[in-house]
């Protein structure tokens, strides 16, 4: 049999288990930890389905990111358990979306219809090479702009909910610190190759905002950076800078023919601009999420 | 000849992340399960590292791989002294069985 069917196969079981155990587990630490399993190898299955975006999407901030916040909720959390009432409950909702899911997908033509010729097409104009780059920033430039809206209202919400006015910082030993001392510099190089690489392979500033992000968390994680207790002014304008630039552009070309349209001529520059604001502005915000809800941790401050 | 060097490397790292699995899954406490799990990210992963870089189209390409070595050894490194720390701070003792479940 074929290598390849054998990994796929493989793979495929592996993601149904791990999302199995994820939701019906009785153990609430242990489905958090398949979560971040199944993000794992959700991202392996986009690698082989050849969408390195959305895979270095998944991995960062699929498997990453919302791992991170889940570990943190779970801190929060008394019940180390999870009720088999609620837990069978999940049950039909996950057969439901699985069958929704099924059927569109049989409704989708095999081919993808005519959209990919469009875009290879209109591409030259779009002032990047990278198909999706071009997609995301300049064809479908305004749900970008959405979801960064979704985001920062995400942001606001948690804001909001949070009580704790005073920062928290971690203590932490020193090996750790020396290894985020290694760890945090690599992955700001990442996060500028990512945003650079954007415009001509995978990447952008999504991905970028991530690591940025997650290097955030890892300093906040060693002690070497306190979380929010209340935002100051600069660091809500740091927030904002990304979406106010994202829309400072939008509006003059609002009164064209389409939302967003850039003008080829300098679209290169604007996407490039977009996304540097962006990828600043959703490193703030994702690392935020977690910044903001970081609490003291119960075994330092309970044991010691 | 490389190919042989790099078949054989990656048959090596391989037999090292089986030998860390079942230590893994057999070994009675945290700390010797820590001990199992670094034999396989560290030697595991610096052979296999090994093994695709001799087979690398190009130096720069080969040179990346090769820095996923050190990198996964910091990171090991460092991970493992932090879930052994917090263990020890949790009170966990040594050499028992249910030793991992989370408090």
């Amino acid at each position: 049999m074929n290598v390849a069917v054998v990994f796929d196969g493989v793979l495929a079981a592996g993601l149904v288990w791990a999302a199995a155990g994820a939701l019906l587990g009785r153990d609430r630490y242990r489905a958090v930890i398949l979560f971040i399993v199944f993000g794992l190898l959700m991202t392996l299955a986009w690698v082989r389905l050849s969408a390195p975006d959305i895979a270095l999407a998944e991995a960062a901030i699929g498997a990453g990111l919302t791992g991170a916040l889940l570990l943190d909720a779970l801190g929060g959390t008394t019940a180390a358990t999870a009720g088999r009432a609620r837990r069978w409950m999940v049950l039909p909702l996950a057969v439901t979306v699985a069958a929704v899911l099924a059927a569109v997908l049989r409704a989708l033509p095999v081919r993808s219809g005519p959209l990919p010729d469009a875009v290879s097409a209109a591409l030259p104009e779009s002032g990047v090479t990278h198909p999706v780059t071009a997609v995301l920033l300049n064809f479908r430039g305004y749900d970008t702009l959405l979801e960064v809206a979704v985001l920062l209202a995400a942001l606001l919400g948690v804001l909001g909910a949070v009580r704790h006015a005073e920062p928290v910082r971690l203590a932490s030993a020193p090996v750790l610190q020396a290894a985020a001392r290694v760890l945090v510099p690599l992955m700001m190089l990442a996060a500028g190759y990512l945003l650079w690489a954007g415009a001509h392979r995978p990447g952008g500033a999504f991905q970028a905002a991530a690591v940025l992000a997650a290097a955030a968390v890892l300093l906040a994680l060693v002690g070497m950076i306190s979380g929010w207790g209340r935002p100051s002014l600069r660091l809500r304008c740091a927030i904002a800078a990304g979406p106010l630039l994202f829309l400072a552009i939008a509006a003059p070309l609002a009164g064209r023919a389409a939302l967003l349209v850039l003008p080829p001529q300098h679209a290169g520059l604007l996407i490039l601009l977009i996304e540097a604001g962006l990828t600043l502005s959703l490193g703030f915000l994702l690392a935020g999420l977690f910044l903001a809800l970081l609490r003291s941790d119960p075994v330092d401050t309970g044991k010691r | 000849m490389l190919e042989f060097a790099s078949t054989a490397l990656m048959l090596l790292g391989a037999g090292f992340f089986f030998a860390g699995t079942v230590g893994l899954l057999r070994f009675p406490d945290v700390y010797s399960r820590l001990h199992a799990l670094t034999k396989a990210d560290n030697l595991g992963v610096g052979c296999i590292a090994l093994a695709l870089a001799l087979q690398a189209d190009g130096l720069a390409s080969a040179l990346k791989l090769l820095l996923i070595w050190p990198l996964a050894l910091l990171a090991s490194a460092a991970v493992s002294y932090a879930i052994a720390e917090r263990a020890h701070a949790l009170g966990t003792p040594l050499g028992d069985a249910g030793a991992d479940d989370p408090p």
